[in-house]
């Protein structure tokens, strides 16, 4: 009987305690399905270390992302593309671009009898999925790969039938090694697909290319290591050719960080430098400039520290790639203008 | 007739129903009111040419919407070929045929078909289904392959893999509001007909021809199903847009383009044109709403007499 008397006080002055002890500080983001993982790591970690401050993030979607944080309707935005120019025009108040990890877009295929890795360069992939080599017996597949046995199998050509990041940094990439792609389709994180069929997100895509003999497509590098799907080598800027791998993507980043814009708008695809993987990309967090509640910004600025700093160490685990200690660098100095 | 007595208490029900009714009509109007708003981007800038245009390429920013409503139109209308025999089939078995034991397991099976997730009939259909498909495409002889319906390179992901999904996710519903319907006929029409010296399948044509209406609405609830399903096409149909009567050419519908696209969709033009797309599956679907209604109204504007003689005694021929 005490007992149950007992409980609801005991239970309230708990509570009271805990809102009068500790301010809650909830902070609220919205944007990339791509780094929601590592984010929602970052999160908790971080909440562990500062119990008090608890932030949220819904994976909406990049474009969902930037329409929220034009109309700040939350603090933070995350985009697998950095705004464009006209979307930067739109906003109340000036953005700041962070990447915060970066990811890689792998070529996965399905020949029928070949069991060699394939290699691919970046104009011939161009071409396959422009329609113009259809074949996995063509000269130019061919030349690539001597010595493999290759069919005459019709190549199938899988891409991602939903707006995604990884389309875009697919076809960033082919647009720079290709002018007639970037002429024709562009980039984009949906474009007109000259050829081929589609599949929904990183599954959909593998589960297609996987059925059909002929197959090929592409996915994350996150998905293709964690799903164990082979992929082929592609050749990089410096003419090697180079297979996607933790280590390969950030050294594309720090290949580009020599030419770092000021405002870290970037496309790190077909990157310079002998170990760098051709399709890699920042992905980044939005933040405005002068926000209106300024404790939310130092407590965001903590957080974005620490992210850049400590919160890199858990990329690896998850599958992406961290920054380079330059772009860190260069990232710390915008961050402090933040206020 | 005199007037029911009335009471506060009717008249609070009656407004307070009429009310609820009107919810319906408020939200309706809302919808359409606010994706013509939000569409107005693109309705400025192509107008009408939208419906009628099939290049859809959001980097350059050419939008229409003509390839979609094909797809869209299309494989709802191939599924509900698929799925009416089927669920007409179904219905009247459990209805005039089906031995009592069996009845109630049967009916509560098909209608546990409806309440599976649609991810999980897409799922099914990239795994299981589509690999069927493109055997069945794949050992399909020369000569039909070389006509239109079936042209292009088997691949198995395509219009066939939606249209199957769709009618398998559709025969649910027309099925069980069929059964519902026949099991509405009065016991005395049946009863008639066989007095008459009918025989099962006669009297089954009576009551399927007493029941046309019902009928006719089932089929319909289906299509709309049809025309709005989403993330089970989108996964087997190869999301291709492209006008095509190919059955194994890979094609594309209004509801999976805006699922597809949206959520990534940064370009301004780009998300009015996704809203529009909304606007015209809206449109489609009150026409194809509206069209059925004017179906069912003109079945029951015939002469009643006619409706339940006819078939069986032979009209006298007017001189």
């Amino acid at each position: 009987m005490t007992m149950r008397k007992l409980l609801p006080i005991a239970v309230t002055a708990v509570l009271l305690g805990a809102t009068l002890g500790a301010q809650k500080i909830s902070i609220t983001g919205a944007g990339a399905t791509f780094p929601d993982p590592i984010y929602e790591k970052w999160f908790s970690d971080y909440n562990k270390l500062h119990p008090e401050v608890q932030i949220n993030y819904q994976p909406v979607g990049s474009g969902g992302g930037v329409s929220q944080i034009t109309q700040q309707t939350v603090f933070f935005g995350a985009s697998d593309m950095p705004m464009t120019d006209d979307a930067l025009s739109k906003t109340p108040g000036h953005i700041f671009h962070f990447p915060t990890v970066l990811g890689g877009v792998v070529p996965i295929y399905n020949v029928p009898g070949v069991t060699a890795e394939l290699k691919f360069t970046g104009p011939l992939i161009a071409d396959i999925f422009l329609g113009k080599v259809t074949k996995w017996n063509d000269k130019a597949i061919a030349a690539v790969n001597p010595g493999v046995s290759l069919p005459a199998t019709d190549i199938a050509v899988v891409h991602r039938s939903d707006g995604s990041g990884t389309s875009f940094i697919w076809t960033d990439y082919l647009s720079k090694v290709s002018p007639e792609w970037k002429q024709k389709v562009g980039a984009n994180s949906a474009v007109s697909w000259p050829t081929g069929l589609s599949g929904s997100h990183n599954d959909g895509v593998a589960a297609l290319v996987k059925q059909t003999p002929g197959g090929f497509g592409y996915v994350e590098l996150i998905y293709a290591l964690q799903n164990s799907i082979a992929s082929g080598p592609v050749q990089n800027a410096a003419g090697k050719f180079v297979k996607a791998s933790l280590d390969s993507v950030t050294a594309a980043a720090a290949g580009a960080a020599a030419n770092m814009p000021a405002d870290f708008r970037v496309s790190i695809t077909n990157a310079p430098g002998a170990g760098a993987y051709p399709i890699s990309s920042f992905t980044w967090l939005l933040l405005y400039e002068n926000p209106k509640d300024k404790a939310l910004a130092k407590t965001m600025n903590d957080f974005v520290k620490w992210a850049l700093s400590d919160g890199q160490k858990l990329c690896a685990g998850l599958g992406y790639a961290p920054l380079p200690a330059n772009v860190v660098k260069l990232e710390l100095a915008q961050l402090a203008k933040i206020q | 007739m005199a007037r029911p007595r009335t009471s506060a208490g009717d008249v609070l029900f009656q407004g307070g129903t009429g009310l609820f009714a009107l919810v319906i009509v408020i939200i309706t109007a809302g919808i359409a009111f606010v994706l013509w708003g939000r569409s107005a981007l693109t309705i400025a800038k192509f107008g009408f040419g939208f419906w009628g245009t099939d290049r859809w390429d959001p980097v350059s920013g050419d939008f229409g919407a003509r390839t979609f409503i094909w797809g869209t139109l299309y494989s709802s209308i191939l599924a509900l070929a698929i799925s009416t025999p089927l669920a007409l089939g179904i219905a009247i078995f459990l209805s005039e045929l089906c031995p009592h034991r069996l009845r109630q397991p049967l009916a509560f099976l098909t209608e546990l078909l409806a309440a599976i997730p649609s991810i999980v009939y897409g799922l099914w259909g990239i795994f299981v289904l589509v690999p069927a498909i493109r055997a069945v495409e794949q050992a399909l002889p020369d000569w039909i392959r070389a006509t239109p319906l079936f042209s292009g390179p088997a691949v198995g992901v395509g219009m066939m893999s939606a249209a199957v999904v769709l009618a398998v996710m559709i025969v649910p519903f027309s099925s069980a509001v069929a059964r519902e319907v026949l099991k509405a006929v009065p016991a005395a029409q049946r009863e008639g007909a066989y007095a008459l010296g009918a025989t099962r399948w006669e009297a089954t044509k009576i009551a399927l021809y007493y029941t046309r209406v019902g009928i006719v609405g089932a089929v319909m609830l289906g299509l709309g199903r049809a025309l709005g399903e989403t993330m089970a096409v989108t996964m087997v149909i190869g999301n291709t847009p492209q006008v095509s009567a190919s059955l194994l050419a890979p094609q594309y519908t209004m509801a999976a383009v805006i699922a597809n696209e949206f959520a990534e969709a940064t370009s301004s033009l780009h998300i009015s044109a996704l809203v529009e797309i909304g606007l015209v599956l809206f449109t489609v679907t009150l026409v194809v709403n509206a069209a059925s209604r004017l179906l069912i109204w003109r079945m029951t504007r015939q002469p009643h007499e006619r409706s339940i003689v006819a078939p069986l005694v032979p009209e006298e021929k007017s001189a």
